[in-house]
């Protein structure tokens, strides 16, 4: 399977998506520059974290007019699946495809650290792999991490089952301890923790394999569902 | 030139009368303003030039010593890593956040510069005390700074020191140390080679900002000051970051021939530099010189220190595939002027002539000062003050523990991006980070040290104590030391007694970094670090870095318990004299006094050698060294982990208990191992000392003597006073 990791000018986790992929669960992964507007025959696309556009409207509020955009969007309307991580989470709820904002983590400073999550859905293309209620520890690394909606869409997302992680120890001040959503179609997922920086045991967690795991599988069943 | 104009460009009439020998005229005002800076302490080393020749500077990984953008170290494999270490000290105390977040930005250009992609930063912090506001208000901006920019650019802060003095009220210091790594053979100097080869400039555009930052880093602080606002750049880590992308991208094509970064004194020293290193002459006419203020004067755009800018030198001919790069990254590339046959800087601003001054005069014939230097200063007196009380050691413990010096510093490292690029195996918190290099299987361990207390008592003794100390940090991680960055913050060398310290601290510096076989790569002198006549104590700071397989590092807290303690190096001796520079001293009986630890060279690297080879052996479960606050606190810290494992040891009888639980001895490591007698083995191998103290246990962190037990405690009770400290004080209003 090949994913495609989205480079922003200011993209700064590209290169560790495309080497946890390529190097740490076997894939093939290709970078696609930001003016692209066509992603080639990828089979799923990652919008990695940093600071796209430099960031300094509002995370993501640039990133949303990009031309590559327009591509992920349609990508996605095909039922293509898209992981948007931390900068990428911001990017996706900016441009619509997931809801709520993220915004300045509650006490108004960057925070990096590992976490720990809870898997609240294994009913997804990203965590099929994983048990319902699983543990996951990955890091964070933002100063704008806190998600907020209003309570009409979040009791929408719980409905739904499209809280896909919570944090066990909310580090931002999200609400409902959100760290993870999926779009209605289950094929969009946003996240702020870091599932590429936890991909090898030298990384102090393997724990974001999962995710990306999980994608690979759905990928393949889907294409033996396209093939029979 | 009027006398005020000459002593407002910070130049003595000494130094201009060689300026009109050396052009043969009266300086033009643009080229006073040029070489105003180029001569200065901050860019010319005047001060200390004669005596940093002291250092070592060559082993047989050394590619590249001292002189260029950053020192180079062959890791094997075909691959190098380039790292420096620079200081921000006077912007960042007019202008906290930017001072700090520029300061990065200027050593990570210094590094890719080189063609080498940055993966690691750490910052060496002083700050007057927390209970002033002002001071809190300093680090504040300072730490939020240098979170916005590295971790916007996507470098990480991998770890670092802060520590917190008096002398530091008025003159805080930011030392930044950068590390980059890239192929040995695709090195890129700054070097305007090629008569005929256009001279490009790119990046951001040139604003009014900075103006004489140089200059200003090069004098005493007044209260007029802090009216330099202006002279305090404005960092873009965004740019930065298209930057470094677009110039790593341009030196794939081959078409760059010499590129260096625009940093202090901005297009003056790069374009002096660059053609004073390939013996050239530049010439360029600041017309096409992108701008992003009107109706800047020749003066403002040569002495402007704009950020994010880069000057290259490329092959005639191939301008275009370099400008394609940019141009994708939206860059500005302009080509402003061409390498001549000449060794002119010459500078044209609209086809007129502005300046006209030989390279060599400007960036190698300024005038090199061996000032006077008689004793070094020293304020603190031999003897401690009166009869020492008789302490309480779990009160002293906790007091220790919840000191500025000591406490974690969780509060300010979480605020960095640690982990991006993952490659760190080793984040802050720890004696030494570490990077792995993924196209190799290598990693590097960096050591950030400065004890300016053990200085201030004893230059150069006190140099010595911080390279062993980072040498030991390597070791004790089990990374072998091989080379060395400094940065030297001192006060004003006008000063006999102040000069004395520099060069007392300098030639310590060479006697260690000779015998730990460190040699000096590069570095960064910072003088005049003084407010109102008050000089700070002299603070060398060293960063060390070592190499090692890449592996999983030896934590410094217990992992399990019933495991043999050992102190490695063994308890050490201290007397009245050698225990005024201690943390015990300092936060428990507020006095400086006596000289600094005793250490001997010899038997510290054989401490070294035993722990690495012990950590390679896979021995040691866990391996602390003892520094700040000695055994009782490293003992404290090792018990810091998610395991909740402390230890019961036992000490020997002393006359004082306090001198053997918090004397600052150095050669000494902590450890705790299933396998004593192999550690022992190993320890009488190389003669070390070394002493089973205890076993690991739940919990608890109890201490014995003889039948008296002088601390028995809970491990928590010891460490919420630590881990909270920092975010109390910086807290309160």
């Amino acid at each position: 399977m090949k994913f495609g990791v989205v480079v922003f000018p200011g993209s700064n986790c590209d290169h560790d998506a495309w080497f946890a992929v390529s190097n740490n669960l076997g894939q093939k992964a290709e970078f696609i520059w930001h003016d692209a507007t066509n992603l080639g025959d990828v089979d799923a696309v990652i919008l990695p974290g940093g600071f796209a556009y430099g960031d300094y409207l509002r995370c993501g509020a640039i990133a949303k007019f990009s031309p590559v955009m327009q591509s992920v969007r349609k990508f996605a309307a095909d039922g293509g699946l898209v992981l948007g991580i931390c900068n990428g989470f911001q990017i996706l709820a900016e441009s619509g495809l997931l809801p709520g904002v993220l915004l300045k983590n509650r006490g108004l400073r960057f925070a990096c650290k590992p976490v720990p999550l809870r898997v609240e859905t294994t009913n997804s293309p990203f965590t099929s792999d994983a048990a319902q209620g699983q543990r996951l520890v990955m890091p964070i690394a933002h100063g704008e991490g806190c998600y907020v909606a209003d309570e009409r869409t979040l009791d929408r997302l719980e409905a739904e089952d499209r809280v896909v992680l919570r944090y066990l120890d909310n580090p931002n001040g999200s609400m409902r301890d959100i760290a993870g959503i999926l779009s209605e179609e289950r094929n969009v997922m946003g996240l702020m923790p870091h599932p590429e920086r936890a991909t090898e045991p030298l990384m102090g967690s393997t724990d974001g394999l999962v995710i990306l795991q999980s994608m690979v599988s759905a990928v393949a069943h889907a294409s033996v569902l396209c093939g029979s | 030139m009027t006398p005020q104009v000459i002593q407002a460009h910070q130049l003595t009439a000494a130094e201009y009368e060689k300026i009109v020998a050396l052009l043969g005229r009266e300086p033009t005002y643009t080229e006073l303003g040029i070489f105003s800076v180029m001569w200065s302490e901050h860019c010319s080393y005047k001060s200390s030039r004669i005596h940093l020749k002291k250092l070592p500077t060559r082993s047989k990984l050394v590619l590249q010593g001292p002189g260029e953008n950053a020192g180079i170290i062959d890791i094997g494999g075909g691959y190098a890593i380039a790292f420096k270490i620079e200081s921000h000290n006077h912007p960042s105390f007019i202008e906290p956040f930017q001072g700090a977040a520029t300061g990065v930005g200027g050593i990570l250009r210094d590094i890719f510069t080189m063609g080498a992609r940055p993966i690691a930063v750490m910052d060496a912090l002083r700050f007057g005390p927390l209970d002033i506001s002002r001071n809190r208000r300093i680090l504040q901006g300072v730490v939020s700074g240098i979170a916005h920019y590295g971790n916007c650019f996507g470098v990480p802060t991998v770890g670092g020191e802060c520590v917190f003095e008096e002398c530091y009220n008025g003159n805080p210091l930011v030392n930044v140390f950068a590390l980059g790594v890239f192929k040995k053979d695709e090195v890129f100097y700054g070097k305007a080679k090629g008569v005929g080869n256009p001279v490009i400039y790119v990046g951001a555009k040139t604003g009014r900002d900075g103006i004489h930052g140089a200059s200003m880093a090069s004098a005493e602080f007044t209260e007029e000051s802090k009216q330099k606002r202006p002279n305090v750049q404005v960092g873009d880590p965004f740019l930065e970051k298209l930057l470094l992308e677009a110039c790593l991208e341009a030196m794939q094509t081959g078409a760059i021939v010499g590129i260096q970064d625009m940093g202090a004194a901005g297009l003056t020293c790069s374009t002096c530099e660059m053609g004073s290193r390939a013996e050239t002459g530049v010439e360029i006419d600041l017309q096409y010189v992108p701008q992003r203020e009107t109706g800047m004067t020749p003066y403002e755009i040569m002495l402007s220190e704009s950020q994010e800018r880069m000057l290259l030198v490329a092959e005639k001919g191939r301008e275009e595939e370099v400008f394609r790069v940019f141009r994708k990254w939206g860059l500005d590339a302009v080509t402003v002027g061409r390498v001549t046959p000449d060794g002119i800087l010459r500078v044209k601003d609209h086809g007129q002539v502005v300046a006209e001054i030989s390279n060599r005069a400007l960036a190698d014939e300024a005038p090199i000062y061996d000032r006077p230097h008689t004793k070094p200063y020293r304020s603190a007196p031999l003897q401690p003050p009166g009869e020492l009380p008789a302490g309480d050691v779990r009160a002293d413990l906790i007091a220790l523990l919840e000191s500025g010096d000591i406490c974690s510093k969780r509060w300010i490292w979480e605020q960095y991006d640690y982990t991006v690029r993952t490659n760190t195996i080793e984040g802050p918190g720890a004696d030494a980070a570490i990077v792995r290099i993924k196209e190799t299987g290598t990693s590097i361990a960096i050591s950030l040290d400065g004890n300016a207390r053990y200085c201030a008592l004893d230059p150069r003794e006190g140099t010595k104590l911080i390279v062993a100390e980072c040498c030991r940090n390597l070791s004790t991680a089990g990374a072998f030391p091989v080379a060395a960055t400094n940065n030297l913050n001192f006060g004003n060398p006008e000063r006999p007694e102040i000069m004395a310290q520099i060069v007392a601290s300098i030639e310590g510096m060479a006697e260690a970094c000779e015998y730990f076989e460190t040699p000096i790569t590069g570095g960064n002198v910072s003088l005049y670090n003084e407010t109102l006549g008050e000089a700070i104590y002299p603070t060398p700071v060293m960063g060390i870095v070592g190499l090692m397989k890449t592996a999983k590092s030896t934590p410094i807290h217990f992992q399990e318990p019933d495991r043999a303690v050992i102190l490695l190096g063994g308890f050490g001796k201290c007397d009245n004299l050698r225990f005024g520079g201690t943390q015990y001293a300092k936060v428990i009986l507020n006095a400086l006094w006596g000289l600094p630890p005793a250490l001997d060279m010899d038997y510290e690297k054989r401490v070294h050698q035993a722990i690495r080879e012990i950590v390679a052996g896979g021995l040691a479960e866990s391996a602390h060294d003892l520094s700040d606050g000695g055994l009782a606190v490293a003992l404290a810290e090792a018990g810091f982990g998610s395991a909740g494992l402390g230890a019961h040891i036992q000490v020997p009888t002393a006359k004082r208990q306090e001198f053997q639980l918090f004397h600052e001895g150095p050669s000494r490591i902590v450890l705790s191992t299933s396998q004593p007698e192999n550690v022992l083995s190993i320890a009488r191998k190389f003669g070390v000392e070394a002493v089973e103290i205890g076993v690991t246990m739940k919990e608890r962190l109890r201490i014995d003597c003889g039948s008296e037990t002088l601390l028995d405690c809970d491990l928590t009770e010891l460490m919420r006073p630590w881990e909270t400290s920092l975010e109390r004080t910086l807290h309160q209003t």
